[in-house]
């Protein structure tokens, strides 16, 4: 019930802003729902799309808070792995498409798994918190995003700010006449394997307990926290790079400064609303999917800005907190601590 | 090298720091209090759009209040998300900072029109002190800034005042070290530590204020880029101390100055490695400082 409310109320927030702002509300959620499933081509175009990476990257910042890693740098990472998924796919227009992509993606993966050890060590090593880093590195990347299609990724001519189009083979299928690519299966995929990992093997129960409370997984239970903390910022760095790599490979075909309207923040709802489970980031994910491919509408068809749907998206965060934290105070009070 | 170089590059270095300096400030009270608050990124782009609104037409100072009064309202709502109803601090900030984004956002189109168009508003002037800005290189850095840079300055001391010399401070204080402790001692801690969240809150407002009406002019979607979670590491970098924190934030301006000053040297390199620059130094010296200073104990904890 509780992640209906979520939504709920931010929905709420969003009407009533758009009535306070002299938006006609009835116009801008018409849009809205237009842009996001009003029509086949909506669905298949523009909301499944969007909800690729973040079903992708919402995965990997469930595994990344599970383990108490608080993960703000997915947008960073996503750069890192659009970044190397471009220079690869760039190369690879003489290979067999069988092969380019995997391998484009497979660079897309490490190139966030990298960019996110650097956080990891910065908080084993040195003690510097994750927030930090992980915020700070994603400022980082959108530099380099800046730097690679003024310089080394720029198109041939020279004159946009973007890289050129990567070839045909190192991109992913589309399903014919929509944006649809194959990102989607992958996406669906890895959140049937991580629910399978969470339930069926030993680090994923540990990584679940974990969450449930670090100190009793540390001291009773006998997991190696640290450990955990690595693992699983790392592959929440490496899914968020995948996302990069699968939205170059699949949707853009090129590198260019905004290629993600924020996924990487987004992403951080995607997990919350979903409770940090794999199976059911794919429904937030697509849910908030349909809010930014609806916003993108909004803006057309009723002049509403489309970066409202962050006020959205944070309304729906601090619900998740405060009925989280609710539920945690009236349990120490049951406890009678 | 050139004289007159390096005079402007220590001028640039002060001005930069300036809104830094602020946010640090701010958020080094509400740190103190053991609340970590991402949130000012929020407050300070809350006061930035509240600095453009309140001046265009109204003059400097309403802008000024405006954009206190803005920052202040951000860090009231994470005040009551974490502070009374405990919800995650981290958590909580992001989400703050990110709807700020498109509250600000929205707002600014909605006022200034759907393609944001730019905008051009009054700026403080750069007022010298007589006799002082006449000293040679450093002069002109110090002593020949707008008002907000002295203000900023000014605030030094006064937090370092209210931290330790008065016994509201002390119990923020204790709040932050130990809020079992303190609340045993009958120290409100809930009101304590949601006031170092406000005036934290005014004081991110007051550097969007110093970013808009004293350094760039104008407003756009997004521009305090981080300003605030650089303002979180200075004050780690500053130890929780108002004076050591003043220092970190102008080791932090002279980063960020240093690219106008490579930029008049035309050497080639590409002038987003010197965007890059601030944040990896601040990456850098939190992993040298981190661990050799001691954060208040409750810090984030709810």
């Amino acid at each position: 019930m509780r992640p209906f409310a979520a939504v709920g109320a931010g929905l709420l927030t969003l009407i009533l802003g758009l009535a306070a702002g002299g938006y006609d509300p009835v116009l801008a959620l018409a849009a809205l729902w237009r842009g996001a499933l009003g029509s086949p081509d909506a669905i298949l175009s523009a909301l499944l799309p969007r909800a690729i990476p973040l079903i992708l990257i919402g995965l990997g910042i469930g595994l990344a808070f599970q383990a108490g890693a608080l993960n703000i740098g997915a947008e960073g990472q996503f750069y890192a792995g659009a970044i190397a998924a471009t220079w690869i796919g760039l190369s690879l227009g003489s290979w067999p498409r069988l092969l380019a992509v995997p391998v484009v993606l497979a660079a897309a993966l490490a190139a966030g798994l990298l960019w996110a050890s650097v956080p990891i060590l910065l908080r084993l090593r040195f003690g510097v918190l994750e927030v930090i880093s992980t915020l700070l590195l994603n400022f980082v990347a959108e530099a380099l995003v800046s730097w690679m299609v003024q310089g080394p990724l720029q198109e041939a001519k020279h004159i946009y700010p973007q890289s050129d189009p990567l070839p045909v083979a190192a991109r992913l299928p589309q399903l014919p006449g929509t944006r649809l690519h194959l990102g989607l299966a992958l996406a669906l995929g890895l959140a049937g394997v991580l629910w399978v990992f969470g339930k069926r093997t030993l680090l994923g129960f540990q990584l679940r307990a974990t969450g449930a409370n670090p100190l009793a997984a540390r001291v009773m239970g006998g997991v190696n926290t640290r450990r955990l903390f690595g693992l699983a910022l790392g592959a929440s760095g490496a899914l968020a790079g995948l996302a990069g790599g699968s939205e170059v490979s699949g949707t853009s075909f090129a590198l260019f400064q905004s290629l993600s309207p924020g996924y990487g923040f987004t992403a951080i709802a995607v997990a919350l609303l979903a409770r940090l489970n794999p199976l059911a980031t794919i429904g937030t994910g697509l849910l908030f999917a349909a809010l930014e491919a609806g916003s993108s509408a909004m803006q057309r068809e009723a002049q509403v800005p489309a970066v409202v749907v962050s006020v959205v998206e944070a309304v729906i965060i601090v619900v998740v907190l405060l009925a989280d934290s609710t539920n945690r105070n009236r349990d120490l009070a049951e406890a009678g601590v | 090298m050139d004289l007159d170089l390096l005079t402007s590059f220590f001028a640039s270095a002060v001005r930069v720091a300036t809104p830094l300096l602020l946010a640090a400030l701010g958020e080094t009270v509400a740190e103190r209090g053991g609340v970590i608050n991402l949130g000012i990124e929020g407050s300070m782009l809350a006061g930035a759009l509240g600095a453009a609104l309140g001046a265009s037409g109204n003059g400097l100072w309403t802008g000024t209040l405006v954009a206190m009064l803005a920052g202040l309202v951000v860090a009231a709502v994470f005040a009551a998300i974490t502070v009374r109803a405990g919800a995650d601090q981290i958590i909580t900030g992001t989400a703050i900072s990110l709807g700020v984004v498109g509250l600000t956002g929205t707002v600014y189109r909605r006022v200034y029109g759907p393609e944001g168009v730019g905008l051009t508003l009054p700026t403080f002037p750069v007022q010298a002190i007589p006799g002082l800005s006449k000293v040679p290189v450093l002069g002109p850095a110090l002593f020949q800034q707008s008002v907000l840079t002295y203000l900023a300055y000014l605030a030094v001391p006064l937090i370092w005042w209210l931290l330790f010399r008065t016994a509201w401070g002390l119990r923020l204080r204790a709040s932050g070290e130990s809020a079992s402790n303190s609340r045993a001692a009958g120290v409100h801690v809930g009101r304590v530590r949601t006031v170092g969240v406000l005036i934290g809150g005014a004081l991110a407002g007051l550097s969007g204020a110093s970013l808009v009406l004293a350094q760039v002019g104008t407003f756009a979607e997004k521009m305090t880029a981080g300003r605030g979670f650089i303002a979180i590491a200075i004050v780690v970098l500053g130890a929780w101390n108002p004076v050591r924190v003043m220092g970190a934030a102008l080791f932090f301006g002279a980063a960020m100055a240093l690219q106008f000053l490579f930029q008049s040297f035309a050497l080639g390199i590409p002038y987003q490695l010197f965007l890059m620059l601030p944040y990896l130094l601040t990456l850098a010296v939190l992993a040298g400082a981190w661990g050799r200073t001691a954060a208040p104990a409750d810090l984030g904890k709810t």
